[in-house]
């Protein structure tokens, strides 16, 4: 992996040439038998796979109206070819989210439609063979399920569904991805991706206590296991233990402690993060969801808060009232969803962002700050994708870009747009994200980096700007690990919450 | 003779087009979006969501985000088609209803702004690297039998005039089933030979994406998942299976 180097910036940026083939390849390290049976694929390829594949396909064709309309509708008019960071990256035609799409839609076509059946080369139309099946596995593995594609389709074609597909279909044959499939088998085993068990993370708590009462003099808690507490806050398991993402951890503490909030962790459910949604597997979503869901009920809790973490917050705010029922709304006879909606204080939205949070009580004058405390930092904003284009805060359009820069003002001076076609729902995907953030894709992730590397350069250059704030896990780990290739520190990038640790003022107000 | 073929063609094409639709636009229907996916950020209500389809079908709003280049040539021949359709309302309706009339002059006109945007479109398919790779046989084709299309009306409307009142008493003889006999006129033959290829082919091809687009549901979703719950039939039967 030392090998691996950043593409060279383009002056202007242009849209690049194609470099066919450019990132040919096996993809990621495949799943073994056991990784793979634990979460009830199977071991390896199975001998019947094209059959069963075909299978697959139809049954999901039945199940997502997303995916039988995308499959029909494109008309290859190339909105979306230039909108992928992994395409800009690499060059690689098979990166426009077209062409990925065609992946699939050429078998859709040979076996789902009459002129596919009829006349396959005339419509683009190809048999499944193992040469497909592998071109699947690696270019569905180069797509981080970003949706910026689907900003710009004028069908809303969204890659991420046919990707998620495609990696349904690729598990169910027993083609599955280690790096996802065993996190999944982790979070079911032990309660979190990183596989940490509650006594390591009791003792981590404990440390951060410690360190917080150091740099303090304040005790602010780290509670675990709560019964009765207020809130059962839901986060991310980097949080517990990576940089930069633990500041942000004790940011959300000090914020509880400052507001007087009681608040929990939950060892079961120590993890926001699921990685159902990145293989496209409804019942692992929702299996993965239903933690959070018995941590709830069990802990008695009146609020769910959920930290900085991308594409936790999309199924949190998006798919949780769905898979658990934990928000509100629910049919009078769903008594699944009734059991929890009734403990939930439906004052407050359900389930709540930590940046919802903090805006609501300085919003209410509940905390202060000092601003200065941030001075050394020149900070720009870098929006996750799946929080820009996925899901929303403060219950308004926009409110998912509004509110974490709000806050960013309420507790530094210095704060920089980067350009505006960069950002907001037009922002790019950091190039790690949708279960790509493993180092047998590091040459993927780098490249994929290219589009924000390129305009965060440009702030630095112009602005002189060294912190960039982001609310997602997967942000923060893919860019601590790749900007230092870029020529950047990697503490050049951080969580919203770290800022807000740093200018609060604890104790009297 | 011709007129019996024509008059079985355009039977056959306006059954495939009309049930071939209705096929695929009730199976979009009746498949289930189990998850809130709309593009965010979205409108959180159904008022909010029929302004954006509405700014999404008339004037492209994503393409133009995306490509002027591809916005200007698309929106422009999808609107010229538009008018030249309703214009040809004429020769199906007697008398001509009032706003049909009130379109003639500009629906004649858009027969070449059309051709301009499909030249646009084909340039764009066959020049732009990109565009070009991605492209099958058949999207060339279809712009192509659309050309062809534009071209033979616009030569019967300013070069070589055909019988239009004959045409248009052989199409309201179709109404009655009443075969009525059509001009002998080889541009005519081949307009409607192409006209009635384009009905065909509608329900199986791309061209479904003009009603794909109402059941897309990055687009067609309000933005309120905290505040309804919304569960596919199929998933709320694992609730009852598991028990939990």
């Amino acid at each position: 992996m030392s090998d691996v180097t950043a593409p060279a910036y383009r002056v202007i940026p242009i849209i690049p040439a194609l470099k066919p083939g450019a990132m040919e390849g096996k993809g990621p390290f495949v799943a073994s038998d056991k990784i793979n049976e634990a979460i009830g694929f199977p071991g390896q390829l199975v001998e019947d796979w094209h059959d069963r594949a075909i299978a697959k396909m139809g049954e999901l064709l039945g199940k997502y109206r997303s995916l039988k309309v995308f499959m029909d509708a494109c008309v290859h008019c190339g909105a979306c070819s230039d909108k992928c960071h992994y395409f800009i990256g690499t060059q690689d035609p098979k990166n426009m989210p077209v062409a990925r799409q065609d992946l699939m839609r050429s078998v859709y076509r040979r076996y789902f439609t009459l002129p596919g059946k009829l006349f396959p080369k005339l419509v683009g139309a190809r048999d499944l063979t193992r040469e497909v099946l592998d071109e699947w596995y690696n270019y569905f593995h180069q797509c981080s399920e970003c949706r910026r594609c689907s900003v710009f389709c004028p069908y809303g074609i969204d890659t991420a569904e046919v990707t998620m597909a495609a990696r349904e279909i690729l598990d169910s044959v027993g083609y599955g991805q280690k790096y996802s499939n065993e996190i999944i088998g982790k979070v079911h085993r032990i309660g979190n991706n990183l596989g940490l068990p509650g006594p390591a993370l009791e003792d981590t708590l404990q440390g951060l206590e410690e360190d917080v009462k150091e740099d303090t003099g304040i005790d602010v808690r780290f509670p675990m296991n709560v019964k009765g507490a207020e809130v059962l806050l839901i986060t991310p398991s980097a949080d517990f233990f990576a940089e930069p993402h633990i500041d942000s951890l004790i940011g959300y503490a000090k914020v509880f402690h400052a507001t007087g909030t009681s608040w929990t962790l939950s060892s079961m459910a120590s993890e926001a993060g699921n990685f159902g949604m990145f293989i496209g597997n409804y019942e692992q979503l929702r299996k993965i969801a239903l933690r959070i869901r018995e941590a709830a009920l069990e802990l008695g809790v009146k609020r769910i808060v959920v930290g900085e973490c991308g594409h936790a917050w999309r199924v949190a705010y998006s798919f949780w009232n769905t898979l658990t029922g934990v928000g509100e709304g629910a049919d009078p006879n769903d008594k699944f969803a009734q059991m929890l909606q009734k403990q939930l204080d439906h004052r407050y939205k359900q389930p709540m962002h930590i940046c919802e949070f903090t805006w609501d009580m300085i919003g209410r004058n509940a905390l202060s700050f000092d601003k200065e405390a941030n001075d050394k930092h020149i900070i720009t904003f870098h929006d996750s994708c799946n929080v820009a284009r996925g899901s929303s805060m403060g219950g308004y359009p926009g409110g998912q870009f509004d509110i974490p820069r709000n806050i960013i003002k309420a507790v530094a001076n210095n704060f920089v747009e980067m350009p505006l076609e960069t950002t907001r729902e037009k922002t790019f995907c950091c190039g790690g994200g949708g279960g790509l953030l493993t180092d047998d894709l590091l040459d993927l992730r780098v490249k994929g980096a290219l589009p924000r590397m390129e305009v965060l350069q440009q702030v630095a250059d112009e602005h002189g700007v060294n912190f960039m704030a982001t609310i997602c896990a997967i942000c923060k780990a893919q860019f601590t690990k790749i900007m230092p290739i870029y020529g950047f520190d990697r503490r050049t990038v951080g969580g919203v919450h770290q800022l807000v640790s740093n200018a609060i003022i604890l104790g009297e107000k | 003779m011709a007129s019996v073929i024509f008059a079985a063609l355009f039977y056959l094409a306006t059954l495939v087009f009309v049930v071939g639709l209705l096929y695929r636009v009730n199976i979009y229907a009746r498949t289930p979006a189990p998850l809130k996916i709309p593009t965010t950020p979205a409108p959180t209500d159904k008022g909010g969501v029929v302004l954006r389809m509405a700014r999404e079908v008339v004037l492209f709003e994503s393409l133009f985000k995306a490509s002027l280049w591809t916005w200007s040539v698309g929106w422009l021949f999808h609107a010229s088609l538009a008018l030249v359709v309703l214009r040809h309302l004429r020769y199906f309706t007697e008398p001509v209803w009032g706003w049909v009339a009130l379109l003639q002059p500009f629906g004649l006109y858009a027969g070449f702004t059309m051709l301009l945007g499909l030249c646009g479109l084909w340039v764009r398919r066959l020049f732009v690297e990109r565009i070009r790779y991605i492209s099958t046989p058949s999207d060339h084709l279809m712009l192509v039998l659309l050309i062809a299309i534009a071209v033979s009306g616009l030569l019967m409307q300013f070069a070589a005039h055909t019988d239009v009142i004959a045409v248009k008493d052989f199409f309201l003889g179709l109404q009655r089933f009443d075969i009525r006999s059509l001009p002998v006129d080889f541009v005519l033959y081949l307009h409607l030979l192409m006209v009635a290829l384009l009905l065909l082919i509608f329900p199986v091809s791309k061209l479904l994406h003009a009603p794909g687009v109402f059941f897309s549901p990055t687009r067609n979703q309000a933005d309120n998942p905290r505040e309804k719950r919304h569960v596919a039939a199929w998933a709320k039967q694992l609730e009852s299976e598991s028990g939990k």
